[in-house]
């Protein structure tokens, strides 16, 4: 096999100083390979936030080696750093953090308008972007006009619009009723199983977790389990 | 990019309509207040200059003592005599003119009402000299300079106050004691831009004023026209050496008349409507910079709010400095937009400024492109604060921000 997308290795993450200081991350060892789909869960404080943003490459590691795509991240400036994510990564979060009065369109054309896409590529881009999580002509609603299961997925789109290396998903039903939670898992599932996305998802649900394909448990700032599973609920309603 | 930029930064001016209007209206006002001073300013030292300078550039003023304007020194310094015209006309080569004036303040009565005035004792040269035009009549000939006759020549001003509508030549107006025929109308000059109203006056033969109203000989001043094609300053050194001689000044001391070409006169003139402009026009640049404060005060509220889209657009990978280019870029259009609605009110408010002072409307390109690039300027300068605040910001803070 050929080197993983990411590489762990005894990463630690330290907040404040002195008495005050706080460990996130009490060495971390974890490796990734393209294609998986990794759910992330932990209690909370159990440092699977302080991870996310490492391999989010928001934040560095305190100690240890994390690299994506055999790049050093901690090494890294910050302007590199969101060169990486501009053209590796995409976002999705609890909150959706769509631009707001901004219309679905525009929120899934910023990364590429970032990128230096001209304006007639990025209209098509995005508009394939929003069809592919089946919101075909819905691009000129702004996220007040959405529901949250539609806002996610505008978020999606405008994750997956540069086709990045990996997929992060913070929480990214945890907005949502149970129902539009399984229309989002579903569609997570089939971009993963249909186009080979890497994604690596932090929930603190169970039954979300089991979309993946491996499932990773922080207690307390380390890796307590690792354990690869079969999905093991069917992509019914995927297309 | 910077295209976006600047189109993002004016859709987030149009949301905010009300709060980008009240930001840039301290630039606005200072924008405007500037090009307004400036260029009213302008319009008053260009109206002095032409007024001047109407009177032809070949034109030199003899006045006893030295100095021009309020409080010249002319206590001590003897008068001209009418031989002093004479001299200079005989024995300086190149002078078209030398016109000896003199002048009076006296209250005119007339159809049984009064009007206080000056009057100017001449000769038939000085409405030539002056350019002076006459609207009806005619000016006093030789003999009646002579004899010192009992005619005047009017100003539009003295005709208003004293006949109406009646037609003036022939008419009688009484000059303090004595009646004189009115034998003229000059044309209409308008006010002059000190505020006074060069219409208003009488003009006779300086032989009548002398006799009939100051009695004495004396001559004020000496109007002295140079011949077409004839050095200016040539002149100038003649006359001051003759009325030196005449006027028994040892060598060593200091002349005590004054030879005066329109050029000077007009530059003393304009020199003080120049300092006062600049006065104004520093004081009006103060709001501009406190226009900037506001700037950056708003800007400030403005990242604040806008935590969670700059955490937004550092996540999927925006960097420092197109973040800080965005906010920069709002700033100077925010700022760039109250020099452009300052310039247009300037010329608003100098067109209508102008015609109020009757100056003329002088649209100074310099002024308002420099006003232009200052409101640019304030936006960069007072902008960067706030923009690189808006660059620093951590993305995990900011996307967690409220």
């Amino acid at each position: 096999m050929s080197a993983p997308l990411i590489a762990l290795s005894n990463v630690t993450r330290c907040f404040g100083h002195g008495a005050a200081a706080f460990q996130a991350l009490r060495g971390v060892d974890l490796s990734i390979g393209a294609g998986e789909f990794v759910a992330i869960m932990g209690p909370s404080g159990s440092g699977k936030s302080s991870l996310m943003n490492i391999l989010g490459c928001l934040d560095t590691p305190s100690g240890g080696s994390y690299r994506f795509q055999g790049l050093e991240v901690a090494q890294l400036d910050r302007d590199q750093r969101a060169l990486l994510r501009r053209h590796a990564l995409g976002f999705i979060f609890q909150g959706f953090n769509l631009l707001a009065r901004t219309s679905a369109q525009e929120n899934v054309e910023l990364p590429l308008l970032y990128r230096g896409e001209p304006a007639s590529r990025r209209r098509l881009l995005a508009r394939e972007a929003l069809a592919a999580v089946g919101l075909e002509g819905w691009g000129h609603h702004t996220p007040a006009e959405l529901s949250g299961g539609q806002q996610q997925r505008v978020a999606i789109a405008r994750a997956l619009v540069t086709e990045p290396s990996l997929l992060l998903a913070d929480e990214p039903t945890g907005n949502l009723d149970t129902e539009r939670s399984r229309e989002i898992m579903a569609l997570l599932v089939a971009l993963n199983r249909d186009k080979g996305l890497t994604v690596v998802m932090v929930t603190h649900e169970a039954d979300m977790a089991e979309y993946a394909h491996r499932i990773v448990r922080l207690v307390d700032g380390r890796i307590a389990s690792d354990i690869r599973t079969t999905p093991s609920v069917c992509s019914e309603g995927a297309h | 990019m910077l295209w976006n930029a600047v189109l993002l930064a004016l859709r987030e001016i149009r949301r905010k309509l009300m709060r980008s209007f009240l930001t840039i209206l301290g630039i606005v006002i200072g924008v405007s207040a500037v090009i307004t001073m400036v260029t009213l300013g302008n319009g008053a030292t260009r109206s002095i200059s032409d007024q001047i300078s109407s009177l032809g550039s070949n034109l030199l003023i003899v006045r006893p003592g030295q100095q021009l304007g309020p409080g010249r020194d002319s206590a001590g310094a003897a008068s001209f005599r009418v031989a002093d015209a004479d001299a200079l006309r005989s024995q300086v080569s190149g002078l078209a003119a030398v016109v000896p004036v003199s002048g009076k303040s006296v209250t005119l009565v007339a159809m049984a009402r009064n009007w206080s005035s000056s009057v100017t004792g001449s000769s038939a040269d000085w409405f030539a000299t002056g350019k002076w035009q006459l609207a009806s009549g005619r000016i006093f000939n030789e003999a009646e300079e002579r004899a010192g006759a009992a005619v005047c020549v009017i100003g539009e001003t003295v005709r208003k106050e004293l006949f109406g509508g009646f037609d003036v030549v022939g008419q009688q107006l009484r000059v303090k004691q004595f009646s004189c025929e009115v034998i003229g109308l000059l044309a209409s000059k308008g006010q002059s831009t000190m505020g006074n109203d060069q219409d208003d006056l009488v003009v006779m033969p300086l032989r009548t004023l002398q006799r009939r109203l100051t009695g004495s000989v004396d001559v004020g001043s000496l109007m002295i026209s140079v011949r077409d094609g004839a050095s200016i300053d040539a002149a100038k050194n003649e006359v001051t050496w003759l009325m030196r001689e005449r006027r028994h000044v040892s060598p060593g001391d200091n002349d005590d008349f004054s030879v005066m070409d329109t050029r000077q006169i007009a530059e003393t003139l304009s020199g003080t409507t120049r300092v006062l402009t600049g006065l104004l026009g520093a004081v009006a640049a103060v709001s501009l910079l406190v226009g900037g404060i506001g700037i950056m005060n708003i800007m400030l509220v403005s990242v604040t709010e806008r935590t969670r889209e700059i955490g937004i657009r550092l996540a999927i990978g925006a960097r420092e400095g197109e973040v800080l280019l965005q906010f920069l870029i709002e700033a100077v259009a925010l700022s760039s937009l109250g020099g452009v609605v300052g310039i247009g009110l300037a010329s608003l408010a100098s067109i209508a400024g102008a015609a109020l002072m009757k100056v003329p409307y002088l649209f100074d390109p310099v002024i308002n492109l420099l006003s232009f690039g200052f409101s640019a300027a304030i936006g960069v300068i007072f902008g960067y604060v706030p923009a690189r605040r808006a660059a620093r910001l951590d993305p995990i803070e900011a996307l967690r921000h409220e």
